[in-house]
């Protein structure tokens, strides 16, 4: 009976001792990603906060986090002194058209892989496969010299052309439309609608949240896109505020704090759109990563 | 019967079409037209005169060309392994988090990710800057004196993947932290009825079972790393470029600043060559760690 009393005592100790000693070691854990998450944005933060003090205070030898004066003269004077409100329209019109197009074009041709039969299957599908092997960045040359030819160069056909190919699209529909099970096809088949009724009314509803996912990391894939725009544009009313923001520079040599308050107007869009969809942009990275979510 | 089967392919005619027309032009095409350039003295606009393989004899004894294998390489070994040890272990710490603490954490190390290069660009630029930098304050009693680190070559290489692993973590996090959702919590409540600690739990659950996703962050990385450009060139603007010069912008720098369409296509065949092959021998290695 002692003895019994004494060991239960004896685990209860150690079972409050390991509890404690979790505690201790789970909240330093905790102290510590949450230090780590400040330093990992504070380059974030710095940024920002120097677009609202004058030019003047951001040059001074210490370090201040907050605005001695707060203003928003750098914002006034990038908007009047550059042509970022034409780029930021460039940027709209091109991200918009891209992922429309890049959406549409992935969901037709996956539908036509996964539904249908055709001569040419296969290989079209090995074609899209084998394609994800292939550095986008070795083509640019010849993607230049097409553009020249038709005459599109500083253009926003031009900036959305080579941007419409997105073979991962084709792939990521292809996969959710095979999973659909083909009684549905059937039913409606039997009520005689066609295949692009099916498409669009059946297989494209059922797969909303997957074209959402596309559709916002396809937007922020093109207004982030750099290279081509870069090399198409080379003049400045033609350019996406993504390549606009860098030309500022040039003009205005050092002063961060209205060079800054133009990134930050470039990033906002996106930041936005992550912070509204973030499941959505978890979701689509995984799809993309070919982790089906 | 027939006619259903060829109605049925005259649909899927129209449905791929535009892929197709979009795939073969921009794509197939051009991959073709890549290969033709590569064996001619053209301009970037224009035509030129057939060289047969001088452009690819020039390429092997090219002193600028093999830098850029070597600090694309060296690029790659400094982003590819450093930033997944760091993703995993953000993604470690974040997973033991919940509700509104960890949404907001997670935000914190994931929104540069979503960011345009050049945004990071003039952020990285500003905290790095020689003389107002906050990042000076941090290097000066370190090194001894303020250092221009986009001037300085031996700096160059590992800033640039510093500041690109803070940019692009936030992908190899994501994947992590579904890697580490997928792993059911019986099993550790198991180990830690036997006793085990955090790390011993680390070692024998967490790293077995979650290998499978490092493997595919590793692979993803290094095909991703090898196209380096962007952050590269611009952070080399102004600068002295050959030394600290990546493979996609030697072909920038060939065909669109020196006018040689000919040669650039050169380096855009070797680079594609590069790609493919790492791609394969990897695609290779994960089968057979698959079928094993």
């Amino acid at each position: 009976m002692t003895v019994g009393a004494t060991h239960h005592d004896h685990v209860s100790a150690g079972q409050s001792r390991a509890i404690r000693y979790l505690d201790i070691g789970g909240l330093t854990l905790t102290l510590i990603t949450v230090v780590a998450a400040v330093i990992w944005a504070f380059p974030l933060y710095w940024a920002v906060v120097t677009t609202f003090k004058p030019e003047h205070e951001v040059i001074r030898p210490f370090i201040e986090l907050w605005p001695q004066t707060f203003t928003l003269e750098s914002y006034i004077h990038i908007i009047q002194n550059t042509r970022i409100v034409r780029w930021y329209v460039n940027s709209i019109i091109t991200s918009l058209s891209i992922t429309f197009l890049v959406v549409f074009i992935g969901a037709t041709c996956g539908y036509a892989i996964s539904q249908l039969r055709f001569p040419g299957r296969l290989l079209l599908w090995w074609m899209v496969l084998a394609s994800f092997m292939v550095p986008i960045q070795a083509l640019i040359i010849n993607h230049f010299v097409i553009m020249a030819n038709v005459r599109l160069v500083n253009t926003l056909i031009g900036i959305i052309l080579p941007q419409l190919i997105a073979p991962v699209v084709v792939i990521v529909y292809k996969q959710f439309f095979d999973s659909i099970p083909r009684d549905f096809r059937e039913a409606a088949m039997m009520d005689g609608a066609n295949e692009f009724q099916l498409l669009f009314r059946i297989y494209l509803p059922m797969n909303w949240g997957v074209t959402t996912a596309l559709a916002i990391i396809t937007f922020i894939g093109a207004w982030n896109a750099f290279l081509w725009p870069f090399l198409i544009t080379t003049t400045e009313p033609q350019m996406t505020v993504a390549v606009g923001i860098t030309t500022v520079q040039d003009a205005f040599g050092v002063y961060y704090a209205r060079l800054l308050a133009g990134a930050v107007m470039t990033g906002l869009p996106v930041a936005v759109v992550y912070l509204l969809f973030q499941r959505r942009v978890t979701q689509a990275i995984m799809l993309t990563a070919g982790v089906k979510g | 019967m027939l006619k259903s089967r060829r109605s049925e392919a005259l649909v899927a005619l129209v449905l791929v079409a535009p892929f197709v027309i979009i795939y073969g032009w921009l794509f197939i095409y051009p991959t073709i037209q890549m290969v033709n350039l590569s064996f001619t003295n053209a301009p970037l606009i224009g035509t030129g005169e057939g060289v047969g393989f001088d452009n690819y004899e020039r390429l092997a004894s090219d002193r600028v060309f093999k830098t850029a294998v070597w600090n694309t390489g060296y690029f790659v070994l400094l982003t590819v392994i450093p930033g997944t040890i760091v993703a995993l272990a953000i993604a470690l710490m974040v997973s033991r988090l919940r509700g509104y603490l960890q949404s907001m954490i997670l935000a914190a190390f994931f929104l540069p990710f979503i960011l345009p290069v050049t945004v990071v660009f003039l952020i990285w630029q500003w905290m790095t800057d020689v003389n107002f930098g906050i990042l000076q304050y941090l290097l000066e009693p370190i090194v001894g004196e303020k250092v221009a680190v986009w001037r300085r070559a031996a700096w160059f290489l590992p800033m640039a993947a510093l500041v690109t692993v803070w940019w692009t973590n936030g992908f190899s996090i994501l994947l992590f932290l579904a890697g580490l959702r997928n792993i059911s919590s019986e099993i550790y409540e198991a180990a830690e009825l036997d006793g085990a600690g955090r790390w011993r739990q680390f070692v024998s659950i967490t790293w077995p079972l979650i290998w499978p996703v490092t493997a595919l962050c590793l692979t993803i990385q290094l095909i991703l790393q090898l196209r380096i450009f962007d952050q590269v060139y611009l952070f080399s603007l102004g600068g002295r470029t050959n030394q600290t010069m990546v493979l996609v912008q030697y072909i920038y720098e060939q065909a669109f600043v020196h006018n040689r369409g000919g040669f650039g296509a050169t380096v855009a065949v070797a680079l594609f060559l590069i790609v493919v092959i790492v791609s394969v021998l990897q695609y290779q290695a994960l089968r057979a760690r698959g079928e094993r």
